[in-house]
């Protein structure tokens, strides 16, 4: 890392946006992370993927600043963020979505978004100027509804969606932050097959735009939108790289026991 | 792509749970009853009522500072009355020592209910649910055990209040209609101070963290931070209703700062509407007219009351305010 005596370090092409090194977790007696190593570039989409239990939604959790790990260290964009409350990392621009939704189900689908906006703009402690005066706020967070698919939807209230739409705003919700990692957790759980499409689609638009590190089982999805892919087992990263070389990597069809990797025909 | 739009998805937005509008009309409809309620009460020779309603404002101030960090944020305080109980203290010995203008005693008792809100808030909102309640139950506990034991301050006996705080500007607050008047103004603007602040960003904030309090810490909001403001808040608006109830009755004792105390107020904001920018204020004023009139009758009046507040609850879940609210939204 060269940029980490840099004030405001600027990650040139080179430097990772994100860096995971040695990462420890312990529950009790389980290791649920175990050294685990992981880098994410600017721009790319890098998948993280495993079997069920490998340590996936665990390893978000420490990124994004909900657990604490035991041991090891998390930069992010040239800063150690290892002990950086939740809150602080997302204002950087480290920002997560839920694996089960968690989006505010009694406010209407653009008060939501809303809120993603506010917590960007920094202080509320404003107490007299009337909220919904903020024009340009709740623009950002139609735009934001826009780019998710929820246009129609601004003023329903998240709670009555259809899950597919939640899992829209969930990542709406993340997206409307101005993350310069966006941390997704299965966008795609839970959904049929029309939902996965149009999550898809959404995920394909924010390529390039948003570096992204994506949790997902569904595997044909990751093979085809990852730059890069990472595989965890037993909270290990056991391999890592492109999804030709993925694919082909004997620990990891071991792992999967051969019969979750899409093969080369199927992708 | 959508199906045909549903009645929730039309185009203009109608008032969601973040909005708390002041109807124009309505509020100065209850102010003006309120304002003339003295030369009413004087004309039928019940100055008694001045009186009452004056308590009615007191605990609507102190019942709408609860119903902001319990309805609005969530907060399941189970300690106001401490807080409410500081502010009587303050200017309870302030005047014991000599000092009677209330324009020191009565910030002194805002300040001093703020700051043990602050330092209350700061240990028990890490905890959440029933612990929290628990914990704020426990520091209003030992301020109560605190002034029961102090006998520089009266103990188990309390305080006499010489006489009220003085004004000066010409107001001579030993007059009920005057006193009644400025306790009037001082809830007034509170309630519109309140209803400004559940409207502002402040607000916003406060209610999401209600809804769904890890999600805001997700997207960037320091959770415990704006929960702490909120508290302190409420705390110092406790204060001046406490520095108003020490006023009143001219007399402050342990009693002010017990767990019943709090109760009280946590079923005055859930008989008006917990989470109602009206709640407090409605709360109070049933409550207390309640027992005015039951207690005229039996002393077994809170029995009475208490199957009032089982009513309530069973018909009007969101209190007696959040019926109003429904009729306005259909």
């Amino acid at each position: 890392m060269r940029t980490t005596t840099n004030a405001h370090p600027v990650a040139d092409a080179a430097a990772p946006l994100l860096h995971v090194d040695g990462l420890v977790k312990r529950f009790g007696g389980l290791v649920a992370t175990d050294r685990a190593a992981l880098h994410v570039l600017p721009g790319e989409l890098h998948a993280l993927i495993g079997p069920n239990g490998a340590g996936k939604t665990t390893l978000i959790h420490q990124i994004s600043g909900a657990l604490a790990p035991d041991a090891g260290r998390i930069v992010f964009g040239g800063e150690d963020v290892t002990r950086v409350p939740m809150p602080r990392r997302v204002l950087r621009g480290l920002v997560r979505s839920y694996q089960i939704t968690s989006v505010f189900a009694r406010l209407s689908v653009r008060d939501n978004l809303a809120l993603a906006v506010q917590a960007r703009q920094g202080s509320s402690l404003r107490f007299w100027r009337p909220a919904r005066a903020e024009t340009d706020r709740y623009a950002e967070a139609d735009a934001v509804a826009e780019r998710v698919g929820l246009a129609a939807r601004l003023h329903a209230l998240a709670g009555a969606l259809a899950h597919g739409e939640q899992r829209q705003l969930e990542v709406g919700l993340a997206l409307a932050t101005s993350p310069r990692l966006l941390l997704l957790d299965e966008p795609m759980a839970g959904m049929g097959p029309d939902e996965s499409e149009r999550m898809l689609a959404l995920l394909q638009s924010l390529r390039g735009a948003t570096t992204m590190l994506l949790v997902e089982h569904d595997m044909d999805a990751v093979f085809r939108l990852a730059d890069r892919i990472s595989v965890l087992v037993a909270g290990r990263v056991i391999a890592c790289g492109a999804p030709g070389h993925i694919r082909n990597h004997p620990e990891v069809r071991r792992a999967y026991l051969g019969d979750e990797l899409p093969t080369e025909t199927e992708a | 792509m959508q199906p045909v739009p549903s009645a929730s998805t039309t185009t203009t937005a109608s008032p969601g749970l973040l909005d708390h509008p002041l109807h124009p009309w309505r509020s100065l409809a209850v102010l003006l009853l309120l304002a003339a309620l003295p030369p009413v009460a004087s004309a039928l020779g019940e100055d008694f009522y001045v009186g009452l309603a004056t308590r009615i404002l007191i605990f609507a101030l102190a019942a709408t500072s609860l119903n902001l960090i319990l309805g609005f944020g969530g907060m399941v305080s189970f300690g106001h009355a401490a807080f409410v109980g500081l502010g009587a203290y303050v200017v309870g010995i302030l005047m014991q020592e000599g000092v009677t203008s209330a324009w020191i005693a009565w910030p002194a008792a805002i300040a001093a209910g703020a700051l043990f809100a602050l330092a209350v808030g700061a240990v028990s909102l890490r905890t959440r649910g029933v612990y929290f309640i628990m914990i704020t139950l426990a520091f209003a506990q030992m301020l109560y055990y605190l002034m029961v034991s102090w006998k520089t301050w009266g103990g188990d006996d309390g305080l006499t209040l010489p006489g009220r705080s003085v004004l000066g500007a010409g107001v001579d607050l030993a007059l009920d209609d005057r006193f009644y008047y400025v306790v009037l103004g001082l809830f007034a603007l509170v309630f519109v101070g309140v209803q400004r602040l559940l409207d502002a960003r402040f607000g916003h904030v406060l209610q999401a963290l209600r809804e769904n309090e890890t999600r805001m810490g997700a997207i960037g909001f320091p959770v415990y931070r704006y929960q702490l403001v909120a508290f302190t808040l409420a705390g110092g608006l406790a204060g001046l209703a406490g520095a108003l109830l020490a006023n009143q009755s001219g007399f402050v004792s342990p009693a002010l700062l017990q767990w019943n105390q709090s109760g009280l107020l946590l079923v005055m904001v859930i008989l008006g509407g917990v989470g109602h920018l009206w709640g407090g204020f409605v709360g109070a004023a049933v409550f207390l007219l309640l027992e005015e009139v039951l207690s005229a009758y039996t002393i077994h009046w809170q029995f009475a009351l208490g199957a009032v507040l089982l009513a309530v609850v069973l018909a009007a879940p969101r209190g007696l305010a959040g019926l109003s609210r429904r009729g306005a939204r259909s």
